[in-house]
């Protein structure tokens, strides 16, 4: 694809930030979400790159793919002629890239490594680990050849809302340890990048308890460190419940029987009481919608994907996402 | 579709996992709830705790790690104060049992073993340095690796029947078994000694042949992390020397008691693949290391309360009702039911997976809950599903 045949704005309205930060809670299907969104910011002929950096090779799981080196790599076409690459960034590879960069160190950098230096660094500061995945982000955001950015956007499969404002309040956590020197240049320059219009944080959720009460903290927790929320997800959502209450035993029953269905106590009860229990869920589902509501934060709603998420089901979720305004 | 349904495996594929047998069996000191995160571990640890005072009679304490807020209330831990807290208002006069709760403090818990390992002087100097304060509050494993000390120490203190600990909700569920050993190679390390070597008296030891590459070492290592940095560390690494042996041999026992016959880990995992995959992921750890897995608790699944209609009859009857006209509240039930009796299917099928690997190890399906946990009531009602027969 050749840069100059790429659109230069956005994919959706929506989504005008360039790097995209997705967290939420373990389990709310936040890798499905980034995965969907930087196919959905690809779409009509855009590129975009899918980020992981917690080593769980999430996205190769979710693409049925081998496990991602540290390399970008092209990762599945998107409609209209657009490209998704992946990268899995590595904690180690990223220094050795960054010592090589900057100190043109070659072997001596492999030997670093053998030696265990490297494993070292990043173990022993853990800021100092951080600084380096969302540097290496950085880079990948900012980069360009010639006039042109190599990236329309790019998303970030980040750490869960538990440990999301640790990990992007990078020079909070470098400072202490480093007080001069480039870790610290770096950090500074990662820090603004995250406090500034180019980058988004969106939270994804579910419509259960725990899901909205940590998006509700880490939204307050990202607030106050200054990162820029964007939008707040909702996975697996359904429509909201219409009004009404549930049907009565007894015109379930006569419904039954005209639909000519078995009617008989046993199986009126039991789908009564299914019909009751799934009220109950909506209700409750109703009342943390409207908690979310209350954030102020735009939000978008993704369907449950009844047969899990496999390609088509990207697909479909990637649409419904860009489509948000 | 349908005439793969049919293939769906039945419940009763693996054996049933009973639950009521290992928080009664008095040879059973240790529970390890360990899973991917949000799969209701925490939920989980503390209804089995529950069950294990009110119907077992045992001097119970449950371990957690970072539970939701109004779960932590219902058991009346307002603070985290890393001391197992008796929850008061239980059902426990007939069966003479306790249930005591504590969240996991680990900056304190790190801050304890320092003390432990060494004198106050030498403590506040490590408390001070700011590599201690790093390492205690974020390193990557930490956490882990204080639940499993936290572990050692009320097992140490021999005052509990059973203990029942909830793992952290790492990026892995493997994360709390490497952690220690991790922690203790850190600490014990090559790169470690050698930069303690500057700041030994009479350093000449192992250096003479390394000389050389450490030189390009800690000259990068300056660059890239300024000297000032490296004279905290070279503190912090000095400071702790003594503890070395301390933080291996606790490491080591720990890993221990974990293979014992008195500890029982219980896999938890929702029937959703991630969830499927780590547990089947963490079975074979468990198997490799020789740690006793006793049991897979599924959590959060769906179960029509009917076996008839299927999916598709509900379907099709409720499609002749629209095209009769009326009837919409029954239109409603069939399709709710029919949804439910697919979503059933499906996590058969995903659960299947975990069976499939290891058909000999016994699992126990529970409702999902159509709210959430988080009073006492909560949880009895599933301890009680987790142990229905």
């Amino acid at each position: 694809m050749r840069v100059s045949e790429r659109p230069t704005d956005p994919a959706g309205p929506g989504w005008p930030a360039r790097l995209h930060v997705v967290t939420g809670k373990g389990g709310t299907g936040k890798t499905s979400v980034a995965a969907a969104l930087a196919l959905g910011l690809a779409a009509g002929g855009r590129r975009t790159l899918l980020v992981e950096v917690e080593g769980r090779q999430g996205i190769a799981q979710l693409f049925g793919t081998d496990p991602l080196p540290y390399e970008e790599r092209h990762l599945t076409d998107a409609p209209g002629g657009g490209e998704v690459r992946a990268l899995a960034v590595d904690a180690e590879e990223a220094l050795l890239e960054y010592l090589d960069m900057f100190y043109k160190l070659g072997a001596a950098g492999r030997a670093l490594r053998k030696f265990g230096a490297i494993d070292f660094a990043t173990t022993i500061a853990p800021g100092l680990r951080d600084v380096l995945l969302t540097g290496k982000v950085k880079e990948a955001t900012t980069r360009s050849t010639g006039q042109r950015r190599v990236y329309d956007a790019v998303v970030l499969d980040a750490p869960p809302t538990g440990r999301i404002g640790r990990f992007l309040n990078v020079t909070a956590e470098t400072a202490r340890l480093a007080k001069v020197g480039p870790i610290k240049t770096q950090s500074e320059g990662v820090a603004a990048l995250l406090r500034s219009p180019m980058a988004a944080v969106h939270v994804v959720t579910l419509l259960e308890e725990m899901p909205v009460q940590e998006t509700v903290d880490a939204i307050a927790e990202l607030t106050q460190f200054g990162f820029p929320v964007g939008r707040v997800i909702v996975n697996a959502a359904r429509a909201p419940l219409p009004a009404g209450t549930v049907v009565s035993q007894a015109e379930l029953r006569r419904g039954l029987l005209a639909a000519g269905l078995p009617a008989d106590r046993a199986t009126v009860a039991g789908l009564h009481g299914e019909a009751r229990d799934q009220a109950a869920r909506r209700e409750l589902e109703d009342s943390l919608r409207a908690d979310l509501v209350e954030l102020g934060r735009p939000i978008t709603e993704l369907p449950l994907l009844p047969g899990g998420v496999d390609r088509a089901g990207l697909q479909a979720l990637a649409a419904a996402l860009v489509a948000a305004d | 579709m349908d005439r793969y349904a049919r293939l769906v495996p039945s419940e009763d594929a693996a054996p049933r996992l009973d639950v009521d047998r290992i928080l009664a069996d008095p040879g059973v000191r240790i529970v390890v709830c360990c899973g991917a995160g949000g799969v209701g571990k925490t939920t989980t640890a503390a209804a089995l705790a529950l069950r294990a005072a009110e119907q077992h009679g045992r001097r119970t304490v449950v371990l957690t790690i970072d539970p939701a807020r109004r779960l932590a209330q219902s058991l009346g831990l307002t603070e985290l104060d890393n001391t197992p807290r008796q929850v008061k208002g239980l059902d426990v006069e007939a069966s003479g049992g306790e249930l005591h709760a504590m969240m996991l403090d680990m900056k304190r818990t790190f801050d304890d073993v320092v003390l432990q390992h060494t004198d106050p002087a030498k403590a506040a100097e490590i408390f001070a340095n700011p590599f201690y304060q790093a390492m205690s509050s974020t390193f990557a494993g930490t956490q882990e690796y204080m639940a499993m000390e936290k572990l050692g120490q009320l097992h140490a203190r021999g005052e509990w029947d059973l203990i029942v600990v909830d793992t952290p909700p790492s990026r892995s569920a493997l994360d709390f078994l490497d952690a220690p050993a991790r922690l203790s190679r850190f600490l014990d390390g090559r790169m470690l000694r050698l930069l303690l070597a500057p700041a030994r008296t009479g350093g000449r030891s192992m250096f003479s042949f390394v000389t050389a590459s450490f030189g390009m070492f800690s000259k990068v290592v300056q660059k890239v992390l300024g000297a000032q940095l490296l004279t905290d560390l070279s503190g912090f690494v000095a400071a702790l020397d003594s503890m070395f042996g301390g933080f291996r041999q606790r490491a080591e026992q720990t890993y221990r008691i974990l293979q014992a016959r008195e500890t029982a880990f219980l896999l938890v995992a929702a029937p959703e693949p991630d969830a499927v995959r780590e547990a089947a992921y963490f079975a074979g750890r468990l198997r490799e290391e020789r740690m006793p897995l006793a049991g897979l608790v599924l959590n959060r699944v769906h179960r029509p309360a009917v076996p008839a209609p299927d999916a598709a009859e509900s379907l099709a009857a409720a499609q002749r009702l629209v095209e009769a006209g009326g009837h919409e509240g029954t239109v409603e039930v069939l399709r709710a039911h029919a949804a439910l009796a697919e979503q059933a299917d499906r996590e058969r099928r995903v659960a299947a997976r975990f069976t499939t690997a290891f058909p000999a190890v016994p699992a126990v399906s529970v409702a999902a809950q159509p709210v959430d946990v988080h009073d006492v009531d909560g949880l009895r009602a599933i301890g009680a599903a987790i142990s229905q027969p």
